[in-house]
């Protein structure tokens, strides 16, 4: 079967598995909800403050929110062994991990589609900057945090305490990707500068961390 | 016993001094052996005589320690995977999807498209395709016939199953056989890691008798095995 054909199909079938176990998306929803709504009592911004601070805390909000549905990934392939089916099998083993990336991708985008009018809300928030750029944003930032988020979630399943290693090994690598989206959010929202070179960064970042995930899965996935 | 071995036919299966260590405990000592092809091969040995270990690493999941494995005429087991099935002590399905959900899948990774061989798979254990019950509901017996099925679904050559009988009741681990015995007589090459001996009796072609992570003994009848292995120093 083709690489292609195998993460359709993968895709396809966890997207299943999330519709009706919803473990994944719940836990990230009610997760970023309650970020949302401590830290607008907590502060209690005005709209030029929240302009400034938005971006950072949009951002770790969604990346301490993505590691529930990280964790999810592989729990469930570990589940009655159900991995070992897949490695036993001729199927191309970057499907799998595509097939896992996108559909975290798709989780994390619906976590920001839902969390998004009610930073608005929240937060007061209006954009000085061009707002579509936001969506570039999101998409490069989203990516670069599930890219590797669904490859080093990959690399503890193995371990012990994999729920507590997972962001242990995922921060530290995202900083620079998380710097880019801090600053490229704030750039467009308070319209002071242009958030073209954090564009370009992430976009780098993503193209780099996506082709060593690429290249290392195999290995990831057959290590005893 | 109704293989039909063809002597000049190339062994399925050559191990050559295969080890296997865990830290610095040897699971697998030195094992060196050869299966023909279309027969049914019964692995027995107490618990931790190494029949799981042995299985993993001929399907490729585990690397071994020393030795080589060839598998259907290759060295790794990836080149050959689309002609071996593999049955788990674990059931290997997704408890949230229906059996046929999960066969489709499955079926998938094999590049093999459509519901009927899904259905002959489900059929042939003896489950109903229409079954729309998640696998999460299943009893543990219909579980195990869909492991087997999930195994046999690609039409392989060679059919790796471990403990396919366990927890399964009497009557159901009887048909269980007797569909190894037909996949066996379609010139299919079975090997069953199985506590039950006496249920294969009449249906396998050799038991291999594990101790101790080594082959000690290879007979026609689990009576001739025994006394093999009482014999073995």
């Amino acid at each position: 079967m083709t690489t292609l054909g195998t993460t359709r199909a993968t895709l396809l079938k966890d997207l299943r598995l999330e519709w009706r176990s919803k473990d994944a998306l719940n836990s990230m929803l009610f997760f970023a909800l309650l970020v949302v709504v401590v830290f607008s009592f907590a502060f209690n911004p005005t709209a030029e403050e929240s302009r400034h601070i938005a971006g950072g805390l949009v951002w770790v909000a969604l990346l301490f929110a993505a590691i529930f549905a990280l964790n999810q990934t592989w729990a469930r392939e570990l589940r009655n062994q159900v991995l070992d089916a897949y490695r036993v099998s001729p199927a191309p083993p970057n499907a799998l991990f595509l097939a896992k990336a996108i559909g975290n991708l798709l989780f994390v985008l619906i976590l920001e589609v839902l969390m998004t009018p009610l930073f608005v809300v929240f937060y007061g928030l209006r954009s000085v900057g061009p707002a579509w750029q936001l969506i570039v944003v999101a998409l490069l930032g989203t990516w670069a945090l599930v890219v590797n988020g669904t490859f080093f979630a990959a690399l503890s399943i193995r371990t012990r305490s994999r729920e507590i290693m997972l962001p242990l090994i995922l921060f530290p690598i995202s900083i620079p990707a998380l710097l880019g989206m801090v600053d490229a959010t704030t750039s467009i929202l308070t319209g002071d500068a242009s958030p073209d070179f954090w564009i370009k960064m992430l976009a780098v970042y993503d193209v780099v961390f996506t082709a060593v995930c690429l290249l290392l899965f195999e290995t990831v996935l057959n290590a005893e | 016993m109704t293989g039909t071995h063809d002597l000049s036919s190339p062994p399925v299966i050559v191990l050559e001094n295969l080890v296997k260590f865990f830290g610095r405990f040897a699971a697998i000592r030195g094992i060196s052996a050869s299966f023909a092809p279309a027969r049914l091969y019964v692995v027995l040995g107490d618990n931790g005589a190494g029949k799981s270990t042995l299985l993993r690493i001929v399907t490729g999941l585990m690397e071994p320690s020393q030795g080589t494995v060839t598998l259907l005429g290759a060295g790794k087991a990836r080149e050959v995977a689309h002609r071996v099935g593999y049955m788990a002590h674990a059931p290997l399905l997704y408890d949230e999807l229906s059996g046929m959900e999960n066969l489709r899948y499955f079926a998938g990774l094999y590049g093999q498209r459509g519901d009927s061989i899904c259905e002959k798979a489900m059929t042939m254990v003896g489950l109903d395709p229409q079954l729309s019950r998640r696998v999460g509901q299943y009893s543990q017996g219909m579980r195990q016939r869909l492991s087997l099925a999930r195994a046999v679904l690609h039409d392989p050559e060679l059919i790796l199953l471990d403990e396919p009988f366990s927890n399964v009741d009497a009557h159901s681990t009887r048909e269980m056989a007797a569909v190894l015995g037909q996949v066996r007589d379609q010139g299919k090459t079975v090997f069953v890691v199985t506590h039950q001996a006496a249920l294969m009796e009449g249906i396998a072609d050799e038991f291999v008798h594990m101790a101790a992570g080594q082959i000690v003994a290879r007979a026609a009848t689990t009576s001739k095995v025994n006394a093999r292995v009482e014999t073995t120093p």
